[in-house]
């Protein structure tokens, strides 16, 4: 059981800048750019001018050789002190939510008062690298110290050598993109086609009306000329989903297609965390704490599990830790790589024999109310920029579980490459 | 930050030509600077009438470190130098042939004002005279300075306030107001102050300190200057523009040390949301800018429903909306609460294709008349301020023609910056304004239109 008297981090708000299509708004964007852009809008939200802050926290998948210090490179750039300190971390789709999971962590540890957590990402303005080929060739060629030395290297240099490696969404033990694998748990756990245009179509529906209604008035700010995520579409519905040729998969049974998975996408988002002393010094609010957290990773290569099952498994873990069922919640926030993951992940909790084999539990975990998913949409219609989807569901669901009132719960489940998960508990 | 035309006006060649064909002579306006003197010279101050006031405004100016000469004689003898500016007191008017002595007064002194020099004369209120002939005197002070503002070179303004009996300790703020750099583009104005329970500003370098102020439409253009000086005179700026404008927005927070709220004032929700948001992160509310505005121009027979129900919904009805739900929430507007309105010189003169955005903006001089009574009560004000010519994004934009004629046909022949704005809700946001309440102040460089 989770130690129940230990201090929980409290989520303050959060900030991102609207999502965006690959190549299309953020394409002139770097890394660094959209995330400074995020803090500051982060810094307005809060007034945290000048403030230095216990830490921030924040990583990116997709990153340059020059950015192996983003993080702190944003903060110096923001209107955050120049004595916030900053670390980057990855672990894939998970880097955000890990981000939060560690300032929250440090929080409860009574290390750190306040931090922020955040994510970013950018497949356009994407790092190339050269071959290794090429690549030895250079560093000889840098360190040769005489001219016939230097010489020599470069007649090394062939014209093969010069086309760049281009970061592909591929898993590099299986050389299958992502989408690939998720198709083969599809096909596993034989979710349909229809409930994946479903998923999808709600997805939209629910975040273009959140964005009516003005839910995320305080949860983003415009950027280079988009206020609202490009990739959504309000007036998505399964008949049009239903057009689109399938993308991933092969045969008869592919299902998944450029309407239920979700695009590359730009963006960056970020999460304020902090005691509720600290908060409440400042007037600011406690909006939900994080309760739990718990990762885990599964043998997709050799172990025949699928690549984004992970959450499955740490699920129940964390339940059982804080004595909860599946239903105890008001929320839950399962992050939409791909439509049939959501769906694949949710069947097989409802799975006696896969709960009782995989997850070695007595029961299934059971069914959850499909009303209480997603709400206000989630990755499907806002996009997913790796690194910055956990913040964007962190802040989202902070702020739903404030609004419903005291002692509400939500869960996260965030799903991630190299068969990896990060899922968390918050409460109001 | 002067126009191009200023600039020229007042360079070797341009002076000579503008001087020899007539052409408009703008000057750079004086304008405030924090912990700068109120004045650059000293004032003179005389009286015409009775003058039961000369003694409150000398001890004001002397405690301001004005110094006060005595009036100029008729014969021309004078106390020698510069005028930073000129007060009359013509309170006690018994009738028209009490006027002489203003004649007598202003015509040596105003000789001696320098460059954005200041006329100010106080009068008693017209409408409470005893006698026609009382009235008449009265009123005929509200022909004299708008003249004299016409009259004025140089960058100088004259302006009125009419004083009733009792209102006397009003008087500070608009002493302060009128004569300083804070005015730079406010002329031609008569202003009636009224008794109140007068409290102190916080200092005078930041007289707002420690103030909450809301203001709407703070993204850019006027809504941003009056951000920024609210927040130099030391209030904390929650400053309020729609999602859209987040960014800009979040750049004006920053650099002032504010907090964005980013909110759709014409939202069903909006004034609950931003009621919650005070009472939760402030606790209250001190100040409150309704800035946020529109335009949809057409002309009326061209207008269709939309044109015309956005602009009042943005420029009024959220007023409107915001103002009730401040003074419905419990104990939130605090004590001595100021809210200041924007209105616009279209909502006095109106303007052609511009039925809808004068009608919203004659509409919060309506308002702020009719709730001012409700806001004395609490030793609150509730003012209006309407910009004339102010040069923004929006005026950059316009015909070369257009801009260079509507910035021009007023006494200071050029047109007004955001900051004149700015300075003039800033100053009806000072807790020692608590005199001035339910007025339209116009900041129009005492413009020919609507005058």
């Amino acid at each position: 059981m989770a130690d129940s008297t230990r201090r929980r981090a409290a989520i303050v708000g959060g900030n991102r800048i609207p999502f965006a299509r690959s190549n299309s708004a953020y394409a002139q964007a770097s890394n660094q750019d959209m995330l400074t852009a995020t803090l500051d809008g982060l810094v307005a939200r809060f007034g945290l001018q000048g403030e230095s802050v216990g830490e921030v926290v924040a990583g990116a998948v997709l990153k340059h050789a020059r950015d192996f210090n983003l993080t702190r490179e944003a903060v110096l750039g923001s209107r955050l002190a120049p004595t916030t300190p900053a670390y980057d971390v990855q672990q894939a789709c998970g880097t955000g939510l890990e981000a939060a999971v560690l300032v929250a962590n440090k929080i409860a540890l009574g290390q750190i008062e306040s931090g922020i957590a955040g994510g970013v990402d950018t497949t356009s303005d994407a790092p190339l690298a050269v071959g290794d080929d090429l690549r030895r060739t250079l560093i000889s060629l840098n360190n040769a110290r005489t001219v016939g030395d230097r010489l020599k290297a470069l007649a090394r240099i062939r014209p093969g050598q010069l086309v760049p490696e281009i970061p592909r969404n591929a898993e590099p033990r299986t050389g299958l993109a992502m989408g690939d694998h998720a198709a083969i748990t599809a096909a596993e756990w034989e979710i349909g086609r229809e409930e994946q245009d479903e998923l999808a179509a709600r997805s939209h529906q629910r975040m273009a009306a959140a964005y009516d209604r003005g839910f995320f008035d305080d949860l983003v700010t415009p950027f280079l000329g988009l206020a609202r995520d490009n990739n959504l579409r309000p007036d998505s519905s399964v008949e049009k989903l239903a057009k689109l040729k399938p993308v991933f998969g092969t045969g008869e049974g592919a299902t998944m297609t450029a309407g239920n998975s979700t695009p590359l996408t730009d963006g960056a988002s970020a999460v304020l965390l902090a005691s509720d002393e600290w908060a409440r010094a400042k007037g600011l609010p406690v909006l939900a704490h994080l309760v739990d957290a718990q990762t885990a990773a599964v043998d997709y290569v050799h172990g025949g599990e699928g690549l984004l099952m992970a959450p499955v498994y740490a699920v129940p873990v964390m339940l059982a830790r804080n004595g909860l069922t599946l239903q105890d919640f008001d929320f839950y926030e399962i992050h939409e790589a791909f439509a049939s993951t959501v769906l694949a992940t949710m069947k097989a909790w409802e799975d006696e024999a896969f709960c009782k084999e995989k997850l070695g539990l007595d029961a299934p975990l059971g069914a959850i109310d499909r009303a209480k998913l997603n709400v206000n949409g989630s990755s499907l219609a806002a996009g997913h920029p790796f690194a910055a989807t956990g913040g964007r569901i962190v802040a989202s669901l902070a702020k739903m579980l404030h609004e419903a009132g005291p002692g509400k719960r939500g869960l996260i489940s965030v799903c991630a490459a190299g068969g990896q998960g990060v899922v968390a508990i918050l409460e109001s | 930050m002067a126009d191009w035309y200023t600039t020229f006006a007042n360079s070797g060649f341009g002076t000579t030509i503008t001087k020899q064909l007539g052409l408009p002579r703008p000057v750079e306006l004086r304008r405030y600077e924090p912990g700068e003197p109120l004045l650059p010279g000293a004032v003179v101050v005389g009286s015409a009438g009775a003058g039961r006031l000369r003694d409150t405004v000398t001890a004001v100016l002397r405690d301001a470190g004005v110094m006060v000469q005595s009036p100029v004689t008729a014969d021309g003898a004078t106390d020698g130098g510069k005028l930073g500016a000129v007060v009359l007191d013509a309170t006690g008017l018994t009738s028209p042939a009490d006027l002489t002595g203003a004649h007598d007064f202003l015509a040596p002194a105003i000789k001696r004002l320098r460059a954005s020099g200041r006329v100010l004369v106080l009068a008693d209120p017209p409408v409470e005279a005893a006698t026609p002939a009382q009235a008449a005197a009265r009123q005929a002070v509200d022909g004299l300075v708008r003249s004299i503002g016409k009259e004025l070179l140089n960058g100088s303004t004259a302006n009125a306030l009419f004083v009733p009996e009792g209102a006397e300790a009003s008087l500070t703020a608009p002493l302060h107001f009128f004569l300083s750099g804070r005015s730079a583009y406010v002329d031609g104005q008569l202003l009636t102050v009224s008794a109140a329970d007068v409290p102190a500003n916080a200092d005078d370098v930041t007289p707002l300190a420690g103030k909450v102020a809301v203001v709407t439409g703070a993204a850019r253009g006027i809504g941003a200057a009056i951000a920024r000086v609210l927040a130099r005179d030391g209030a904390h700026v929650v400053a309020v523009d729609v999602p859209a404008a987040g960014d800009a927005l979040a750049e004006v927070a920053n650099g002032i040390g504010g907090t964005a709220l980013q909110l759709d004032i014409t939202a069903a929700d909006a004034p609950q949301r931003l009621v919650e948001h005070l009472r939760e992160r402030h606790g209250g509310v001190d100040v409150v800018v309704h800035n946020a505005g529109i335009t949809r121009d057409k002309l009326l027979v061209n207008m269709d429903a939309t044109r015309w129900n956005t602009v009042m919904a943005v420029n009024l009805q959220a007023q409107l909306d915001i103002t009730q739900a401040l003074l419905d929430a419990d104990g939130l507007l605090r004590d001595g609460a100021r809210v200041v309105c924007v209105s616009s010189q279209s909502g006095i003169a109106g303007n052609r294709g511009q039925t809808n955005y004068a009608a919203s903006k004659a509409g919060v001089i309506g308002m702020v008349r009719a709730w001012a009574p409700e806001f004395a009560s609490r030793g609150a004000t509730i003012n209006a301020v309407a910009p004339g010519f102010i040069v923004t994004e929006m005026t950059a934009k316009m015909p070369f023609g257009t801009r260079e004629i509507g910035s021009r046909i007023n006494s200071l022949q050029q047109g007004g910056l955001p900051v004149d704005v700015a300075e003039t809700i800033a100053w009806l946001a000072q807790p020692a304004s608590a005199g001035v309440n339910g007025q339209t102040v116009r900041v129009c460089g005492q413009s020919m239109l609507g005058a």
